[in-house]
């Protein structure tokens, strides 16, 4: 029985359905409730923090001075235009944005807690707000912080020889600049944690919805300046990520610090308005690019200025070079740029940090590309996919500007697929019949590429100091013949626990039921980095398959030894290794019982069944076309999506209903960032959507049923087939959308240069264009 | 009605609780005492009288979503009902505290003040009743007094020959109207006999329009009309502009919703 390539529902999901799942808001019985008293003001220097009377505080108030022995997180990246900007845990001499921690407050409950955190008053001599890149980047302006004058805290630049001259040549020269409103990755479960001190060890063990359990230890142990062995993380059951949870935040830090101070338990959840405030956040972009064409519509050079709002602060471990410099290396995309010139900054503003969101850099980058590949398109009359056609990516290995190497991929395939799924030409018969009615129909496409599942020498590129990227697992045969599998990957809503039963069980012969999947405990997982950046179905599913293999081989020796035949000769099988052309066979489960409990029989093979896999590789491309049918309504500026279509390459699939999950899901979170989700600061730099009456996230009325396909190039670069996938839906999606609704309102002659494409937006362009 | 009187000063009633308990949530409303009507039968009842339709302040939403009566205002607050928020809120959430509550985009408030309602509103010293056009004093600010609580609300009924159109812009499916119409229309040999059109959204609270009806009086029913009435529409609000919508946006709104639910109810009056 072959598991791989099942539609297999998820193991994962009983557990959930049933509300048998512990979330860390389960786990805080008996813990002292933390609340942390957050900067109102977006910039300036703390003059006195008013503390109520001790005697009359039901409770416990610290600020930075109580933490004077704890350090500051720091995120680094070696390279010389990177500029190291400490993050205190709590606010020292000043505050840098709204919602800074200031303070932290414990008591007996929340409600306490909140009373006390109100009694906080934390006096502060504003500042003028810096909140957008004109702000930052102007002569003079202020210095978010004394580190980085001039408000740039990373830069990445490069300027192929041949820029100048392609642009001299070039037929037609497009050029526009193109920006992305600031999103929330917004999981349904906000961030929290339970610090809990055992007296008897000296130990503190902290349960938090993070996405990396390993690195958040290294991060706090490295903060307060104590071994990692003193601390123990875990992810329990997480409500999703995104991107959100990889980061190390102050309130862990503090957390664990006070469990320590206090020798208590105690339990900060937060709640879904400091979750907008004080979390992460994401996107807030700015592209300016030219792209020279020649006369047949073949780029010939692009030349772009790439702005990315980084906030206050730097993530950790990524750093805040993860937007600009990703937006640097990747930003040709699918198609082939022969002469490449960027400059891509990381601003600083006073404004929330931004950490990594599904997709990075590359819904931006991809919404620039296919903007230009449709501007290009109507500027040289050309039909847009035919003007995609003469541009992509079609020969492989492809060595791109800036050095990335494509492995073999289906970017013009999958664009045909898309197209003829489509049926262009019959909708335009429609598009024309509706523009007589009165009604304004339209379609647009998005071809991208997705690197994915890359490792250390990715990241090494990037001068991290921390360079994550490998993956290990521990594979352990226990004497009943079922497996435990524990990885350094912390999956959090992905079901990559089920895909990687199903793999494990094809490489040793079980089923999927048999093997038993642990994470996110960094006293039960080897060190790992976590589940992010579109990557554990690739890295940890090969450290998988190579440790399930290695298990494999020492089952078929111990088989071969007693069936007395040669180790190849045996299968492994539904739960049975047998001897080919015999009819000798053994269960597995009696060859595991032997190998623990008659290990004497075997001599170098040795006792017991535990095997380590380890796995680095440099990364694959996946691919996808996506297309969007929407309606555009003039009069109100609202879209409607009728059809969205996704042609997805992403190798091998392990389990095709999970893809499609991570597919539908990211196309919804790619809409969002099209036409609903937008963070809003104020010009004082206080955050204006703070709830979900004001920060939209899409619901199931919004978003159209995702009609999605499958192409299965496969590749060497991985060793399980598989490509990952997890980012894709969001990359892809809101290129497709704003190009469709483009298309829509074609007669008007208008261009979308902002997402999202609000109602008020889009009425605003038509009233331009069109006088009312 | 005695610990309404005697929590005046610093208590709250509690109705369905989808506005207050967000509020508390949020640190916003602090109220000592909370006096939960959920139990008070006497309050959740609807009854026709031959010109009226009595709603008890604690009626749900919900009971809408199918007509609570025969002919145009059975139909009209079914029609009205599916774009209050979702479907969860709209099983707790009542009638009556949504016009005590009196945010500018509920749609129960531009009904009561389109249709000429009248609210009973009681207390510990006996009820009065106070005319849609008294009652809504601003956003979030009604004429109940401390220690007073909504009863019910009388809806005056419409004859048979009344169309009526309602029409709202939201940016999700359930969110806060950006711009909202409500409208009925009597038509007689292609002519508009009669008209009622309130707005809501686009000012302090929801509001009946004396000048658009006045202006619909004597005109054909076609799009054209709809269309002048609509950009007087626009032109007659002052709506306030935030992250949702620009006050130039829902100005221009003003107007699509307006002609949008003239003609639905232009379609259902000559029927």
């Amino acid at each position: 029985m072959n598991w791989v390539g099942r539609r297999l529902p998820r193991l994962e999901d009983p557990t959930l359905l049933m509300g048998l799942g512990h979330f860390v808001s389960d786990l805080k019985q008996g813990a002292l409730a933390v609340k942390f008293v957050r900067s109102p003001v977006a910039a300036g220097v703390i003059t006195e923090i008013e503390r109520p009377d001790p005697a009359e505080m039901a409770g416990d108030v610290f600020t930075a001075a109580d933490l004077s022995d704890v350090g500051n997180i720091q995120a680094v990246l070696n390279r010389p235009d990177y500029r190291r900007v400490p993050h205190p845990v709590l606010a020292k001499e000043r505050v840098s944005f709204t919602g800074q921690p200031v303070a932290m407050v414990i008591a007996a409950t929340e409600a306490l807690a909140e009373d006390l955190a109100e009694s906080v008053f934390v006096d502060i001599d504003a500042e003028d707000a810096i909140t957008t890149f004109d702000e930052a980047l102007a002569e003079g302006a202020r210095a978010v912080h004394p580190e980085a004058p001039g408000n740039v805290m990373v830069e990445g630049r490069m300027r192929t020889e041949g820029v100048d001259a392609a642009f001299a040549s070039a037929a037609a020269v497009v050029s526009f600049d193109l920006k992305s409103g600031r999103q929330s990755a917004m999981p349904l479960e906000p961030r929290g944690g339970v610090a809990d001190y055992d007296r008897a060890s000296g130990r503190v063990t902290l349960h938090a919805s993070v996405q990396m359990p390993h690195m958040l230890r290294t991060g706090i142990a490295d903060v307060l300046g104590i071994p990692e062995s003193d601390l123990r993380v875990v992810a329990p059951e997480v409500g999703g990520g995104f991107g959100q949870k990889m980061s190390l935040f102050p309130e862990y830090i503090a957390l664990v610090w006070a469990a320590r101070r206090l020798k208590r338990k105690v339990a900060w959840i937060e709640d879904r308005r400091e979750n907008f405030l004080a979390s992460a956040h994401s996107r807030d972009q700015r592209f300016t690019i030219s792209g020279a064409f020649d006369g047949e519509g073949r780029l010939l050079a692009i030349d772009a200025d790439l702005l990315s709002n980084v906030g206050a602060f730097s993530c950790y471990p990524v750093s805040c070079g993860v937007e600009p410099l990703m937006a640097f290396a990747e930003l040709p995309g699918p198609y082939v740029v022969p002469e490449y010139g960027v400059r891509s900054r990381g601003v600083t503003t006073n404004t929330c940090m931004m950490a990594p969101y599904r997709g990075v850099a590359r819904p931006m980058l991809t919404f620039t590309m296919e903007q230009l590949m449709d501007r290009a398109a109507i500027q040289l009359g050309i039909d847009p996919v035919e003007i995609r056609r003469r541009n992509l990516i079609a020969a492989f290995p492809y060595r791109s500007p800036t050095g990335l190497v494509y492995d073999e991929g289906s970017y013009l395939e999958a664009m045909e697929a898309a197209v003829r799924i489509a049926d262009i030409p019959a909708f335009r018969v429609r598009q024309q019949q509706a523009r007589e009615q009165g009604r304004y129909l339209g379609i647009g496409l998005s071809v991208f590429a997705e690197r994915t599942g890359y490792g250390t020498s990715a990241y090494a590129a990037r001068k991290m100091e921390i360079v994550p990227g490998y993956e290990t697992v521990d594979c352990e045969m226990d004497p009943s013949g079922r497996v435990t599998l524990r990885i350094g990957s912390s999956p959090h809503g992905q079901g990559l626990k089920t895909a990687l039963a199903q793999l494990v069980a094809d490489r040793i012969g079980l089923a999927p039921e048999d093997v038993r999947v642990i994470s996110g405990d960094t006293d039960t997982t080897p060190y790992g980095w976590g589940t992010f950046a579109s990557r554990s179905m690739v890295i940890a599913g090969g450290a998988s398959h190579l440790a399930a293999d290695k298990i494999a081989t020492k089952l078929r020796s111990a088989a071969a030894q007693l069936l007395e035949v040669e180790s190849d000769t045996i299968e492994l099988k539904d739960g049975i290794a047998t001897a080919s052309g015999t009819n000798r066979s053994l269960r597995i489960g009696e060859l595991a019982r032997a190998m623990h409990h008659g290990s004497h029989q075997f001599g170098d093979l040795g006792g017991g069944l535990k095997e380590h896999g380890f796995y680095d590789p440099d990364g694959t491309f996946s691919n996808a076309c996506h297309i969007a049918v929407v309606e555009v309504d003039p009069d109100t500026g609202g879209v409607r999506i009728e059809r969205f279509i996704v042609v997805e390459d992403a190798g091998k699939l392990i389990n095709p209903l999970i893809v499609d999950g991570q597919i539908t899901g990211g196309v919804a979170q790619g809409i969002a960032n099209a036409l609903f989700e937008e963070l809003v600061y104020d010009e004082h730099g206080t955050l204006l959507t703070t709830s979900l009456a004001d920060y939209l996230p899409p619901t199931a009325m919004e978003i159209p049923t995702i009609e999605i396909h499958h192409m299965e190039t496969i590749s060497p670069e991985s060793v399980t087939q598989a490509k990952g996938v997890g980012e894709g839906g969001a990359i892809g999606a809101p290129a497709a959308v704003i190009s469709a609704i483009t298309d829509a309102l074609s007669p008007f002659g208008i261009a979308i240069d902002a997402m999202p494409a609000t109602p008020d937006r889009i009425r605003h362009v038509l009233r331009d264009a069109r006088g009312n | 009605m005695k610990l309404i009187k005697a929590n005046a000063a610093d208590g709250r009633v509690i109705a369905g609780g989808q506005s207050l308990v967000a509020a508390m949530n949020f640190r916003l409303a602090r109220p000592d005492v909370l006096i939960d009507l959920n139990g008070v039968k006497e309050l959740d009842f609807i009854e026709e009288t031959p010109g009226e339709l009595v709603i008890g302040a604690m009626t749900r939403h919900a009971a809408f979503h199918k007509p609570v009566c025969d002919g145009p205002l059975g139909r009209l607050l079914s029609k009205v009902v599916p774009n209050i928020a979702h479907y969860p809120i709209r099983n707790r959430g009542t009638f009556g505290g949504s016009l005590c509550h009196a945010d500018p985009a509920s749609e129960w408030c531009v009904v009561a003040a389109t249709l000429d309602a009248t609210m009973k509103i009681g207390s510990a010293e006996g009820d009065r009743e106070v005319p849609a056009a008294d009652f809504f004093r601003g956003s979030f600010t009604t004429a109940v007094e401390p220690g007073e609580i909504l009863v019910a609300i009388r809806l005056p009924k419409l004859d048979a020959g009344w169309g009526t159109g309602f029409y709202e812009y939201s940016r999700r499916k359930g969110d806060f109207a950006l711009a909202m119409a409500l409208t009925a229309l009597r038509v007689e040999g292609g002519a508009i006999s009669a008209a009622r059109v309130g707005l809501g959204g686009v000012a302090d609270h929801g509001k009946r329009m004396a000048d658009l009806e006045a202006a619909l009086v004597g005109k054909p029913a076609t799009a054209e009309t709809f269309a002048e009435v609509g950009k007087l529409a626009s032109t007659l609000v002052s709506p306030y502009g935030d992250i949702h919508g620009s006050a130039e946006y829902r100005r221009d709104l003003t107007a699509t919703v307006v002609a949008r639910a003239l003609a639905e109810a232009a379609d259902e009056a000559t029927a």
